[in-house]
C-alpha cells in the first residue's frame, strides 16, 4: 500500500546547525522557505528559473540552486547558507572578496560565495580555470567576474 | 515564485513509486527537480502529484555487469562524473556530464530526468543512441527494456508513459577498437546545444545521432554506410558527411536558421566522427 501524497508537510530540516521543524506547504520552494519562514535573507532570489545562481546554498555539502529545491525535498537534510559560512568574523574567503573588490552592488555575492566555499571544501587551492567552472552557476550583472576569480584564487593561495 | 498546488509523496521502494504513478491521475516522477521545478514555475507543467524518486537508493547505483554499464535513472550527473566504473567503461558519458549546465544544476540533476524530458537539445538523447544504450522501465505489469531509439518518441514525449517510471540505462561497455565522440555548438561554454553530433564506432561500425534537428535524435544512417571501410582521416570523414544537411529539416530559432543548423550539423558530425576514430586508435 503506497503512502498518501499530502500537499502541507512537516520538514525536519538542518539550517546553519539549527534543526528546524516546520509544516510547510508542498509547493514551497527552498528558497521562500529560507527566507519567509527561517528569515534567513542572505539567500538571494535572482532569477527564479535556476540560471542564475544568487539562491545558492549548500545542501548536504554540495551547492544546489534552491530556487529548483522544493523544501520537501530538503527535509532530513542540512542546509548551509550564507549566513552559516562565517558567523560574526568574515571567514577569509568573504575576506578575500572585500580585499579584491570583488562585489559592486553585492546582489549576486551570497551565491559566489556558496559556490566559491563548495570549491574551496573540494580544492583548497584552484586554478583560475578551476574557479571558472565552479562559477559558471553564478551570474553576476554588474560583470565583476575578474576581480572574483581573482578573490577565489587568492583565497585558494591563503593570500586573502 | 508561488508553484499552483501540488501534492507530494516520497515512496521508499520502487514498488511504491510504481503504485502511487499509477493510482493517480496527474502523477509525475520528481527526479533531481532541475528541469521539472522550473517548468512548473511557467506553468507548462502542471503535475497533481509529485513521486519524489530522492529515497530510492538502488536507482542511484552505477555498476558493471558482464559487458554492461548500469546507470541506475537517479544518478546526478556530478555522480556519473566522479564513477570510476564510467570513468572505465563509458568515459564519454562522464566527460558529456560535465559539460551539462553548471556545478549546482549536475549536484542535483539526473541522467533520467535528462532523458526523459527530452528537450531536443539536451546532450543525452542523442549520445545514448549513438552508444546502442537501452533503457529499463517498470509499470504495474513489469518491466520492459527499450532500445534509445524506441525510447524518443517526440519533444518532450518518451517511451515512459502513464504509470511507468523509467528505472537504469544500459551502455555497452567499451572494449578495444571502441571510440566515441560529441560535438556541436553552444549558447556559451556549458549552455544549451544549437546543433550537436554524437558518433560513436565498434570495430568499424558506426553510430551516428544529431541532436537540436528534429524533435528526437536523428540517425545519420548514409553517413554511418560511407564510413564503412573507410580509413577515417579528415578528407573521408568530410567526403561521407557531404549532403547530409539536406537530408535533414531542421527547426529555425532566434539562435539558428534551418539553413545555418544544417551547416552546424555537418560540422558537428565531422567533429565527433574525427574524435571517435582517434579514441578507438587508442
Amino acid at each position: 500500500m503506497a503512502t498518501t501524497p499530502v500537499s502541507e508537510k512537516v520538514v525536519t530540516v538542518s539550517v546553519n546547525g539549527t534543526t528546524y521543524e516546520y509544516e510547510v506547504p508542498t509547493r514551497r520552494l527552498l528558497v521562500h522557505f529560507l527566507r519567509d519562514d527561517l528569515a534567513l535573507t542572505g539567500t538571494h532570489i535572482g532569477c527564479d528559473t535556476g540560471s542564475c545562481g544568487a539562491c545558492t546554498v549548500h545542501l548536504n555539502g554540495v551547492p544546489v540552486k534552491s530556487c529548483a529545491v522544493l523544501a520537501v525535498q530538503a527535509d532530513g537534510a542540512a542546509v548551509t547558507t550564507v549566513e552559516g559560512l562565517g558567523g560574526e568574523e568574515l571567514t577569509p574567503l568573504q575576506q578575500s572578496f572585500s580585499d579584491h573588490h570583488a562585489l559592486q552592488c553585492g546582489y549576486c555575492t551570497p551565491g559566489m560565495l556558496m559556490s566559491a566555499a563548495a570549491l574551496l571544501d573540494e580544492n583548497p587551492s584552484p586554478s583560475e580555470e578551476d574557479v571558472k567552472i565552479a562559477l559558471q552557476g553564478n551570474i553576476c550583472r554588474c560583470t565583476g567576474y575578474w576581480n572574483i576569480v581573482e578573490a577565489v584564487v587568492a583565497a585558494g593561495k591563503g593570500a586573502a | 515564485m508561488l508553484l499552483r498546488e501540488v501534492s507530494y509523496a516520497r515512496p521508499s521502494t520502487v514498488e511504491e513509486a510504481v503504485s502511487l504513478l499509477t493510482e493517480h491521475d496527474g502523477a509525475r516522477a520528481l527526479a533531481g527537480g532541475q528541469t521539472l521545478v522550473n517548468v512548473m514555475k511557467q506553468r507548462a507543467a502542471s503535475p497533481d502529484v509529485l513521486v519524489d524518486l530522492a529515497d530510492l537508493d538502488e536507482l542511484r547505483a552505477i555498476s558493471v555487469s558482464g559487458t554492461t554499464l548500469e546507470i541506475g535513472a537517479m544518478a546526478t550527473l556530478a555522480a556519473i562524473m566522479r564513477s570510476s566504473e564510467v570513468d572505465v567503461s563509458r568515459p564519454i558519458l562522464a566527460t558529456t556530464a560535465a559539460t551539462v549546465a553548471d556545478v549546482q544544476v549536475r549536484n542535483r540533476g539526473t541522467l533520467g530526468g535528462n532523458i526523459c524530458v527530452n528537450d531536443p537539445t539536451n546532450h543525452f538523447p542523442p549520445l545514448l543512441v549513438a552508444l546502442g544504450a537501452s533503457m529499463t522501465i517498470r509499470s504495474a505489469t513489469g518491466e520492459r527494456v527499450v532500445t534509445a531509439e524506441e525510447f524518443f518518441v517526440g519533444v518532450f514525449e518518451t517511451a515512459v508513459g502513464e504509470g511507468d517510471l523509467l528505472t537504469r540505462i544500459s551502455v555497452p561497455a567499451a572494449g578495444k577498437g571502441t571510440g566515441d565522440g560529441m560535438a556541436g555548438v553552444t549558447l556559451g561554454a556549458h549552455g544549451t546545444y544549437v546543433a550537436n553530433a554524437a558518433a560513436s564506432v565498434v570495430d568499424g561500425t558506426w553510430r551516428i545521432a544529431l541532436g537540436c534537428v528534429g524533435a528526437v535524435p536523428h540517425r545519420a544512417t548514409a553517413v554511418e554506410s560511407a564510413l564503412e571501410g573507410t580509413d577515417v582521416d579528415e578528407a573521408a570523414v568530410r567526403s561521407a558527411v557531404e549532403g547530409l544537411g539536406d537530408t535533414l529539416d531542421p527547426p529555425a530559432d532566434v539562435h539558428a536558421s534551418a539553413e545555418y543548423r544544417r551547416s552546424l550539423a555537418e560540422t558537428s558530425t565531422v567533429r565527433a566522427v574525427l574524435q571517435a576514430a582517434e579514441k578507438a586508435r587508442g
